[in-house]
C-alpha cells in the first residue's frame, strides 16, 4: 500500500489557530457562530435590562437568572420540537405552512376529548384519560400529516399549496370543533406535560432526578466520544488527536451539568410551597425549605424528540434517503428510494410532532382555543432556517435548528422583558431573521 | 453481399440465449419520439457500445433498461424470460447496474453514502453501520482511482474525475450481470479513461455484459464487440465491430446509411438497403 496521509482532513498549511482547532474538532463553525450569537443577545438582554431595573441576573439585569432562563426553555420546548420536522421537510425541497393549524386543530380536539367526552364518562382525573388523549391526539397530528404528504407525493400538488390549504382548512376545523370557545380545564395529569404545577404535582422531575440525568448525558456523552473511536480504529479511519477527544468530552459535560445545575436553582415559589407543606404535613426547618423544579416536562420532551430525531436524521436508513433525496432527488429515486413514501412518511412525523407540540402548549395554558398555534408555522421555518437549514434542500440538521428555535425565543422573550411592545417584537424577529440568512449565505460563499 | 449479412447474422444466433433483449421499445415525451421501436441485445461478457448524435436517444433507451422510464411500448427478456421493469428497483434486482451520464449523485453526502445509496449496510441494531460502509468505500476507490482521499466530503466537492470514479464504483460494487456506462469517461482525463478501459475488459472476462455509450469512435472500436448504431430515436443498425469500419459506422451516425455488413434495423436508410 502507498503512503496514506492519516488526518482526516488534511491540514493546510496557511490556516490558523481557529481554522486547525475547527478541523480537529470537527465542530461546525457555523454552529460556533450560532453558539457566541445566544451568547450575545443573552448578555446584551441582562445588561440592558439591568439599566431598567436592577435584578439578580448575572450583569445585574433580570434577563440571566435561573427563573428567567428555566421559563426561556420551557418556552421554547413547543417550537423546538416541531422544528426538528421541519428541518427534515425543508431538506427533502418541501415547506409545511400548516403545522400552527395542525397544532391548534389537535388541541381542541384533544381538549373536547377530555372536557366532553372521556372526563364525563371516566370521571374527571381518571389516570387514564391523559394517554387516551395524547395517544389519540399524535395519531390525529400524524394522519393529518399523512394525508398532506399523500397529497403532495401521489397527486403531485406543490407542498407550498398543500400546506397553505392546510393553514386555512385546520384553522376553520378548529373553529367548527370548539365554535370560538375556550375548553378548559385540562386533564391534571396532562397539564403536567406543560411543565407547571398542577396543585401540588410540578410538572418538573426536582433536584435529584435532574442530577442523575445530567450525570448520565455526560455518561453519554463520553460513551459516545469513545465508541466513535473505537469503531474507527476497527477500520485504521484516522482520528481526532486526542485533545480534541478531551476537548469536546469536557465541553460537553460542563455543558450538560451546567444547564443541570440552571434548571436545580430555580425554586417553587413560596405559595406552593405553603400548599405542599400543608398537604404533606412535612416539618419545616427554620431556614425554611427550597424545592427546586429540575428538568420541566416540556423540556425533556424536547430533549428527547431532539435527539430521537437526530438519531432519525443522521444513524437511519430513512434520514439518509431523506437527505439524498434532498440533495438530488432524481439520484435517490435512481437508486431505488420510494421517494413518494418517504414525502408521505416526513409529512407524517411532521403532524406527529405538531401534535407533541399542541399538547405542550395546552397543557402549559391549562386551556385550548381555536386561535393556538396561529404564526406557529413562522416561527418554526425561521426556527430552522436561523439553524441553518438550506431552502434548496439537501442541507440543515436538527440541534442546529434547535438552537435557532432557542435564538428567536430568546430574542422574544428578552424584549417582553423589557417592555417592548409585540409589534415592536414582531419587526426585530422578522428582521434578526433576514439578517441571519443574510449572514449565512456570506458565509457560506467565503466558505466555497 | 446478402450472404456476408446472413453470415453474420448467423455468428449471432449460434452464442444462444442473450442475456437481454429489449424488443420493439418506444417512448414518447410529450410528442417527441425519444425511442421509436427500438431492438437491441446483448451477450453474456459482450460489449455493445451504442452510439448516435445528441437526442439520437441513447440514454432514453438504456433508462428503459435500468428502470428510469417505463416504457410505452415493447418487451425486455433477461435470459430469455420476459421481465418487468417498472422502476429502478426491478432493474437492481435483475442485476442491471448503470453509470448514467448525469453520474446521478446525491451532492450533499460523501462518497460512502452514494456508493451505498438504496442498499446501507446496517448494524445488527439496524442503524446505519457507517464506518463498514466508508471501509468498503476505501477499498473500492482505492482500485479505481488511488489517489482519493476526500472521503468525508460531499461529492459535490470532488472532481469531475472523482464523482465519475464515484458513480463507476457504485455500478461495479454489487455484483452486476448487466452494466449500463453512459458516457462514463466524459469528465476524465486521458489517463483515467485508459484505466476505465482496463476495468471494462477485466468486467467483460468475469462474464458481465455492458452497455457501452460513447461519443468516442475510437473507445468503441477498441472496446466493443458489437455496435448499435441509433438516430432520431430508431436503430439505423448493429454489426459487429470487426466487420465494419470507421467512415461505415460514421455514416450510419450522420446519414443513417447501414453498410452491407450490418443488420439494419427500422432507422436505415431505405435507398441504402
Ligand atoms: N425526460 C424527458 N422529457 C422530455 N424529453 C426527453 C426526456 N428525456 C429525453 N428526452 C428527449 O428524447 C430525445 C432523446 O434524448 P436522449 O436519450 O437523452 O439522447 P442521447 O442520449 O442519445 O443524446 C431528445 O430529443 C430529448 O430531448
Ligand atoms: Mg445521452
Amino acid at each position: 500500500m502507498t503512503a496514506v496521509d492519516n488526518t482526516q482532513n488534511p491540514a493546510r498549511s496557511d490556516e490558523g489557530a481557529i481554522a486547525r482547532f475547527l478541523r480537529a474538532t470537527e465542530i461546525d463553525a457555523r454552529m460556533l457562530g450560532m453558539v457566541a450569537a445566544l451568547l450575545i443577545i443573552w448578555v446584551g438582554f441582562d445588561i440592558y435590562s439591568g439599566f431598567l431595573r436592577d435584578g439578580e441576573g448575572l450583569f445585574g439585569g433580570s434577563f440571566l437568572t435561573p427563573r428567567n432562563l428555566w421559563i426561556l426553555l420551557v418556552q421554547t420546548s413547543s417550537i423546538a420540537v416541531m422544528t426538528t420536522g421541519m428541518v427534515l421537510i425543508i431538506v427533502m425541497r418541501h415547506i409545511d405552512l400548516s403545522v400552527g393549524s395542525i397544532l391548534g386543530f389537535t388541541s381542541v380536539c384533544i381538549a373536547t376529548m377530555q372536557v366532553f367526552w372521556l372526563g364525563p364518562m371516566l370521571g374527571v382525573g381518571h389516570p387514564s384519560i391523559w394517554i387516551v388523549t395524547l395517544i389519540l391526539g399524535l395519531l390525529l397530528g400524524g394522519a393529518i400529516g399523512a394525508f398532506h404528504g399523500t397529497l403532495i407525493a401521489y397527486l403531485g400538488i406543490p407542498s407550498f399549496i398543500v400546506t397553505l390549504g392546510g393553514l386555512i382548512v385546520w384553522r376553520g376545523a378548529a373553529w367548527a370543533v370548539i365554535r370560538g370557545e375556550t375548553v378548559a380545564p385540562m386533564d391534571k395529569n396532562f397539564k403536567l406535560i406543560g411543565g407547571g404545577i398542577s396543585g401540588i404535582t410540578p410538572g418538573s422531575i426536582g433536584a435529584t432526578a435532574s442530577w442523575i440525568l445530567g450525570a448520565v448525558i455526560c455518561a453519554a456523552i463520553i460513551y459516545a466520544i469513545y465508541n466513535n473511536r473505537v469503531q474507527r480504529k476497527r477500520f485504521n479511519f484516522p482520528q481526532r488527536p486526542m485533545w480534541a477527544e478531551y476537548f469536546l468530552a469536557i465541553t460537553g459535560c460542563i455543558l450538560a451539568l451546567g444547564v443541570t445545575w440552571l434548571v436545580n436553582s430555580y425554586y417553587w415559589p413560596k405559595g406552593v410551597v405553603d400548599r405542599y407543606v400543608q398537604a404533606t404535613g412535612i416539618e419545616v426547618p427554620p431556614e425554611g425549605i427550597n424545592i427546586a423544579f429540575g428538568y420541566s416536562v416540556p423540556v425533556l420532551i424536547a430533549m428527547g424528540v431532539g435527539l430521537g430525531m437526530s438519531f432519525l436524521a443522521t444513524r437511519t436508513r430513512f434520514g439518509r434517503y431523506v437527505y439524498a433525496t434532498g440533495g438530488n432527488p432524481e439520484a435517490a429515486e435512481l437508486a431505488g428510494v420510494n421517494t413518494k413514501k418517504l414525502t408521505v412518511m416526513i409529512f407524517a412525523l411532521m403532524g406527529v410532532l405538531a401534535a407533541i407540540s399542541a399538547s405542550i402548549s395546552s397543557a402549559r395554558l391549562d386551556s385550548a382555543t381555536n386561535a393556538l398555534g396561529q404564526f406557529d408555522e413562522l416561527y418554526v421555518i425561521a426556527a430552522a432556517v436561523i439553524g441553518g437549514t438550506s431552502l434548496a434542500g439537501g442541507l440543515g440538521t436538527i440541534y442546529g435548528a434547535m438552537l435557532g428555535a432557542l435564538v428567536m425565543q430568546s430574542l422574544q422573550s428578552g424584549m417582553t422583558l423589557l417592555n417592548f411592545e409585540s409589534a415592536t417584537k414582531d419587526i426585530v424577529v422578522g428582521c434578526v431573521l433576514v439578517f441571519a440568512v443574510f449572514v449565512d449565505q456570506v458565509y457560506r460563499r467565503r466558505v466555497k | 453481399m446478402n450472404a456476408k449479412k446472413a453470415s453474420s447474422a448467423k455468428v449471432h444466433e449460434n452464442r444462444g440465449t442473450p442475456l437481454v433483449e429489449m424488443k420493439d421499445i418506444s417512448i414518447a415525451f410529450g410528442g417527441i419520439k425519444a425511442v421509436d421501436h427500438a431492438s437491441i441485445d446483448l451477450y453474456p461478457g459482450e460489449v455493445v457500445g451504442l452510439l448516435g448524435h445528441n437526442g439520437a436517444g441513447k440514454s432514453t433507451l438504456i433508462k428503459i433498461l435500468s428502470g428510469a422510464y417505463k416504457r410505452d411500448h415493447g418487451e425486455i427478456f433477461i435470459e430469455g424470460k420476459p421481465v418487468a421493469i417498472n422502476n429502478p428497483r426491478d432493474a437492481k434486482a435483475q442485476g442491471i447496474e448503470t453509470i448514467y451520464q448525469t453520474l446521478a449523485l446525491a451532492d450533499n453526502v460523501d462518497a460512502a453514502a452514494n456508493l451505498y445509496l438504496g442498499r446501507e449496510l446496517r448494524t445488527k441494531f439496524g442503524t446505519l453501520d457507517d464506518v463498514a460502509m466508508e471501509a468498503e468505500c476505501r477499498k473500492v476507490m482505492g482500485r479505481l482511482n488511488p489517489n482519493f482521499r476526500r472521503f468525508k466530503e460531499p461529492v459535490k466537492a470532488l472532481s469531475g474525475g472523482q464523482r465519475q470514479s464515484v458513480a463507476i464504483a457504485r455500478a461495479i460494487h454489487f455484483n452486476a450481470r448487466i452494466l449500463i456506462m453512459d458516457e462514463p469517461t466524459a469528465a476524465l482525463g486521458p489517463q483515467e479513461t485508459a484505466q476505465v478501459g482496463e476495468l471494462i475488459k477485466q468486467l467483460k472476462a468475469e462474464g458481465i455484459g455492458i452497455f457501452l455509450i460513447s461519443h468516442d469512435l475510437h473507445d468503441v472500436f477498441d472496446l466493443a464487440d458489437r455496435l448499435t448504431v441509433m438516430k432520431n430515436g430508431r436503430v439505423v443498425g448493429t454489426a459487429h465491430t470487426s466487420d465494419v469500419d470507421h467512415d461505415e459506422v460514421l455514416g450510419m451516425i450522420i446519414a443513417g446509411k447501414c453498410p452491407p455488413n450490418a443488420i439494419p434495423g427500422p432507422g436505415a436508410l431505405r435507398s441504402a438497403a
